[in-house]
């Protein structure tokens, strides 16, 4: 081969070697860092780990806006966001996006997280305090600092959702360095941010845990619901390791922060 | 003749010490061996003892023995007696027209101890320490914050005034025999528990409370973080589980009238295949004049456990006030129509 050709060739292939490279950074997918294992071979994904996003407030991209007290000023407002959805909008169906515009409007009385309601999947995994992650063979325990909610991922066996839940069933399985968890069964009572975001019962998520670094995991979502969105759509967010010395998860059990709205008006009125 | 006169003195101090009751800790940890016998618990990969998989502790056993009885065992006839008694006593709750049947019936919903599986208990008491069973005397001070307490309950009003007004478990802030220390109520008294290098964690069912108990010997948390299930620290002494709670609040639900002072040791020693013996050791010297110690065993069963969102479904809190200001206003009303005529 002529060695102007050869040229061509070897920059061609480092070229697209480079591409290839920077796709998989980007994507996460084909990235090179390999977990230190369990005991039973399984990338170890255990420790306490939290969202840094601004997702909590609004998963689509946002510029910052008035919060819904004006009473705590600017640390009550909504901070910006570049937002977790893949291509930035959530693709409702016509009849959600109404649903939606109402929820942002009332939110104050019906988002479930000032209820201090149990925050659903994938909520709890970008809100915005501690989790724990305790991983065996056959049961994987997410332990979340809010209202202290709990999603066991079984390992072992896959048996249907026995009965709804705010939380969700989830099934995972090993795919290499990933951890994929398939989680149905919910009722359909929970949002997915403070932006009035939301499904229905019939939400399927289907998450992706691949650790990208000794203090990073790679967090990917996928959410079906054709009562909901008009196709399936991802969000993706790194979670970083909590590394204080002695990190753990203190008590946030917030039902008594709740109380006062909830049953408030059935307090006796005082004489 | 000294010699025989030293020896003599050691043999008596041998078996002085032998029937002296040891301090709690010990004693726990001699009934621990005592029942295990030659049981060895498999490890987990990484050696822990393993304790892993879905347990039970409902009991009928109560905390303090009865009056009346000394023993601290009852023979295997006389503890079947007492359960089927209080078994039956379980399913009286569907006697129409009985106030029990108005709430609901336990039995229907497989919601009694007995559906759910109640391990063989032969004790009289789940206390051991002190050796009558009974729960020891009561401080100066813990009976002048005892007071305290039922003085400020008094102040808060009726226990229908408002939602603060009720218990932490009516409330489904915490369910009061969920601990620590880890009791049964009448129902749900599952509990799943799986180990990692580094953590034993204890799913307790009653409102899905999930106990991370680390084993690295960390301090416990600054004092004045205070949190209602304390602060627990793990460690492995042999083949039993030791955890040591501190940090707890003054509010404590679970040990009536117990202080912010108080340290909750729990042992978790796994006996036989299908039963772990769970101990505890309550020590509180602002409450009680000594330290107690309470066990009872805890049962493998089936899962899985099912998620328990009690606060998300309390709609019998929410009825019992709207009832309680309808049954006011009912009364105010009856009241003016009364003065009016």
């Amino acid at each position: 081969m002529p060695s102007r050709s050869r040229r061509w060739v070897f920059v061609s292939v480092a070229a697209a070697g480079v591409l290839w490279l920077t796709a998989s950074i980007v994507s996460g997918q084909a990235s090179t860092y390999k977990a230190p294992r369990t005991t039973d071979g399984r990338p170890n994904l255990m420790g306490i780990w939290q969202a840094i996003s601004e997702a909590s407030w609004d998963v689509e991209p946002h510029a910052a806006a008035m919060g819904p007290v004006p009473a705590l000023g600017a640390a009550g407002a909504i901070p910006p966001g570049l937002g977790i959805v893949d291509g930035g909008r959530i693709p409702y169906l016509p009849g959600a996006v109404e649903q939606k515009r109402k929820n942002f409007e009332n939110r104050m009385m019906l988002d479930p997280e000032i209820k201090c309601y149990l925050p659903g999947t994938p909520r709890a995994m970008y809100m915005p305090y501690p989790l724990q992650i305790i991983q065996t063979p056959k049961y994987i325990m997410m332990v979340f600092t809010f209202a202290r909610a709990v999603r066991t991922i079984y390992l072992d066996e896959h048996v249907d959702a026995p009965a709804d839940s705010w939380m969700g069933w989830s099934n995972g399985r090993w795919e290499g360095e990933t951890l994929v968890v398939d989680t149905s069964g919910f009722n359909g009572m929970t949002w997915l941010d403070r932006a009035g975001n939301f499904h229905s019962e019939a939400l399927r998520v289907v998450e992706r845990f691949t650790a990208t670094s000794p203090d990073h995991l790679l967090y990917e979502a996928t959410l079906e619901d054709p009562k909901t969105f008009s196709r399936p759509w991802k969000i993706t967010l790194p979670l970083y390791r909590r590394l204080e010395r002695n990190a753990q998860l203190l008590e946030f059990r917030c039902v008594e922060f709740a109380e006062d709205i909830i049953y408030g008006h059935l307090r006796k009125p005082s004489p | 003749m000294r010699d025989r006169c030293l020896v003599m003195a050691l043999v008596l101090f041998a078996v002085v010490v032998w029937l002296t009751p040891a301090g709690a800790q010990t004693t726990a940890a001699s009934r621990a061996a005592a029942e295990a016998g030659s049981y060895k618990a498999p490890r987990t990969p990484d050696g822990q003892p393993d304790l892993q998989g879905y347990w039970t502790n409902s009991t009928y056993t109560p905390l303090q023995r009865p009056e009346g009885i000394t023993r601290d065992v009852f023979t295997r006839e006389e503890a079947i007696e007492v359960m089927k008694k209080a078994a039956a006593a379980e399913s009286e709750q569907t006697t129409p027209g009985t106030i029990a049947d108005v709430h609901y019936d336990f039995t229907q919903f497989g919601l009694d101890r007995n559906q759910g599986g109640v391990p063989l208990n032969l004790r009289t008491s789940l206390i051991f320490d002190p050796q009558d069973g009974r729960l020891p005397p009561v401080t100066a001070e813990g009976q002048k914050r005892q007071a305290e307490r039922a003085e400020a309950r008094k102040r808060m009003g009726g226990p229908w005034d408002a939602a603060q007004n009720q218990s932490f478990s009516v409330r489904c802030i915490l369910m009061n025999r969920a601990g620590p220390p880890m009791l049964p109520g009448a129902y749900n008294n599952f509990y799943q528990i799986i180990q990692s290098p580094g953590y034993v964690m204890i799913l307790v069912e009653m409102i899905h409370e999930p106990r991370i108990i680390p084993l690295d010997r960390r301090p416990h948390l600054p004092g004045n973080i205070q949190q209602l299930t304390g602060n627990p620290v793990g460690h492995w002494e042999g083949d039993t589980l030791v955890v040591e709670s501190t940090n707890f609040t003054d509010q404590n639900p679970f040990v009536e009238g117990a202080s912010e002072k108080l340290r909750l040791i729990e042992r978790f020693t796994r006996v036989a295949d299908d039963r772990i013996l769970y101990q505890f050791t309550v020590d509180d010297s602002a409450t009680w004049t000594r330290p107690w110690s309470a066990e009872l065993p805890m049962l493998k069963t089936d899962g899985p456990i099912f998620e328990h969102a009690c606060h998300e479904g309390n709609y019998s809190l929410i009825n019992a006030l709207a009832g309680a200001r309808a049954d006011e206003k009912r009364r105010a009303d009856e009241a003016a129509k009364k003065s009016s005529q």
